[in-house]
């Protein structure tokens, strides 16, 4: 059940319009804009490296956000799976995995190679696929937070953006940490540990929070 | 198996639009609802679907709505919307369904007449096909109550004989259905239940919006 329920997400992320690619092109697209914006300076970009690469991940996560709920409650989906034998927490937490499978993975592995478009120094590459890969799941599953909150407005992009980024700021703050103190030769240790205990309780909260604001969405 | 729906009444956007609804329903039995426009027939069958929170009583084999993951539970529901992924294949979408719900599509892909239609996209099926796909899925679920918002919309003659059928032999099963329609199915032994639209004047009970006249 719980298989095929992430088997089916996935491949409607994959078909065409299911737009599994468009967080992934954003990331490239911004990283590589950056050297052109700021200048060829390694120094410079080296220092900028860390915070680009994780503003750019979280910037990436966001823009599919939407499509987490929108087209099951307009085609009357999630109706029939609410009546279905799999509890609405269970669904959104599979959900909120394809949604990371689709988005948040493909950035963790696209980072170290955009990584040395900004020179990011060599001690931080580990870190930045570990902090990405510890942090972006808590980004998926904000998402769903936000995006069963406005799942009844229309073009409700933006607003959603509003409701999500501020809950975003913790993991960019503790994510970009970890990268940069292990460019500078550092302890990550505190950032790293902070950046997975906001993960943890994301996963264990929003699942809950998401499902009880879907059913007074049904209403 | 029975269902004894006691004084419900259900609120919508502030405004009341079931007031004291009262029915039951035996194993064995159809109820069609009747009513024009605007009545609260598709609130009804929402408010029994669970979806919405309502006042009163009702209770589906010994269950209360008020618990409401049991009764959903027994529900299998056809509504306005077909439910369906333009992007999967016919067979896709019902295989999904099965896999969630836990029955088998063979059964279903013969009466609905998917079989022909099986690895066509959703996208490029019409409104009757989509309508046949939606309404397979009752087939599918094998939940002891039924409730259908106009199942026969898009539905050519043949295929509306069809869905009676399918409505008789899941009463006939030991069933419940309760079907919105407009339209005359051709069943006989059902139960009808007519629904008037509430009186905008009916006070509610929000008290945001007393004084608001």
């Amino acid at each position: 059940m719980t298989r095929a329920v992430l088997m089916r997400e996935l491949r409607l992320a994959l078909r065409s319009g299911g737009g599994a690619g468009l967080g992934l092109v954003f990331f490239l697209i911004v990283i590589l804009l950056i050297p052109f914006g700021v200048g060829p300076d390694e120094t410079l970009l080296a220092l900028i490296a860390p915070g680009t690469l994780w503003i750019a991940a979280l910037l990436a996560c966001l823009l599919s956000l939407d499509r987490i709920f929108q087209a099951d409650y307009e085609d009357g989906t999630l109706d029939i799976l609410t009546l279905s034998p799999m509890p609405l927490e269970g669904l959104v937490a599979i959900k909120g995995l394809a949604h990371w499978l689709t988005t948040g993975l493909p950035l963790v592995i696209a980072a170290p190679v955009l990584g040395l478009t900004l020179s990011l120094p060599a001690p931080a590459y580990g870190w930045l696929i570990a902090s990405l890969l510890v942090g972006t799941p808590a980004l998926s599953f904000l998402g769903t937070i936000g995006a069963a909150l406005t799942v009844g407005v229309r073009r409700g992009g933006l607003l959603l953006s509003l409701l999500v980024l501020p809950l975003y700021i913790p993991t960019l703050i503790f994510g970009a940490s970890v990268v940069t103190s292990a460019a500078e030769g550092q302890s990550v240790t505190t950032a790293f540990q902070l950046l997975g205990g906001i993960t943890l309780f994301t996963l264990a909260l929003a699942p809950f929070t998401a499902a009880a604001t879907l059913r007074m969405q049904m209403r | 198996m029975s269902l004894t729906v006691n004084n419900l009444s259900c609120e919508r956007g502030g405004r009341l639009i079931l007031r004291d609804v009262s029915f039951s329903l035996q194993a064995g039995e159809i109820m069609v609802l009747r009513g024009p426009n605007g009545a609260g027939k598709s609130t009804l069958i929402r408010a029994l679907c669970g979806f919405l929170r309502c006042d009163g009583e009702a209770t589906l084999n010994a269950m209360p709505l008020r618990d409401r993951d049991a009764w959903q539970d027994q529900i299998a529901y056809a509504g306005h919307l077909d439910a369906i992924k333009p992007q999967l294949t016919v067979g896709e979408n019902l295989s999904f369904w099965s896999a969630l719900y836990g029955g088998s599509v063979d059964h279903a892909a013969e009466v609905f007449r998917l079989t022909e239609i099986w690895d066509r996209p959703a996208n490029v099926c019409s409104a009757g096909q989509k309508r046949r796909l939606g309404l397979a899925r009752l087939l599918v679920a094998e939940r002891p109550l039924w409730l259908l918002d106009e199942p026969t919309v898009s539905l050519d003659a043949d295929m509306t004989a069809t869905v009676a059928g399918v409505i008789r032999d899941h009463a006939a099963a030991g069933g419940m259905v309760l079907a919105a329609t407009h339209i005359d199915l051709g069943l006989t032994d059902t139960k009808q239940l007519d629904l008037l639209p509430v009186s905008a004047d009916t006070p509610t009970n929000d008290p945001f919006l007393e004084g608001w006249t």
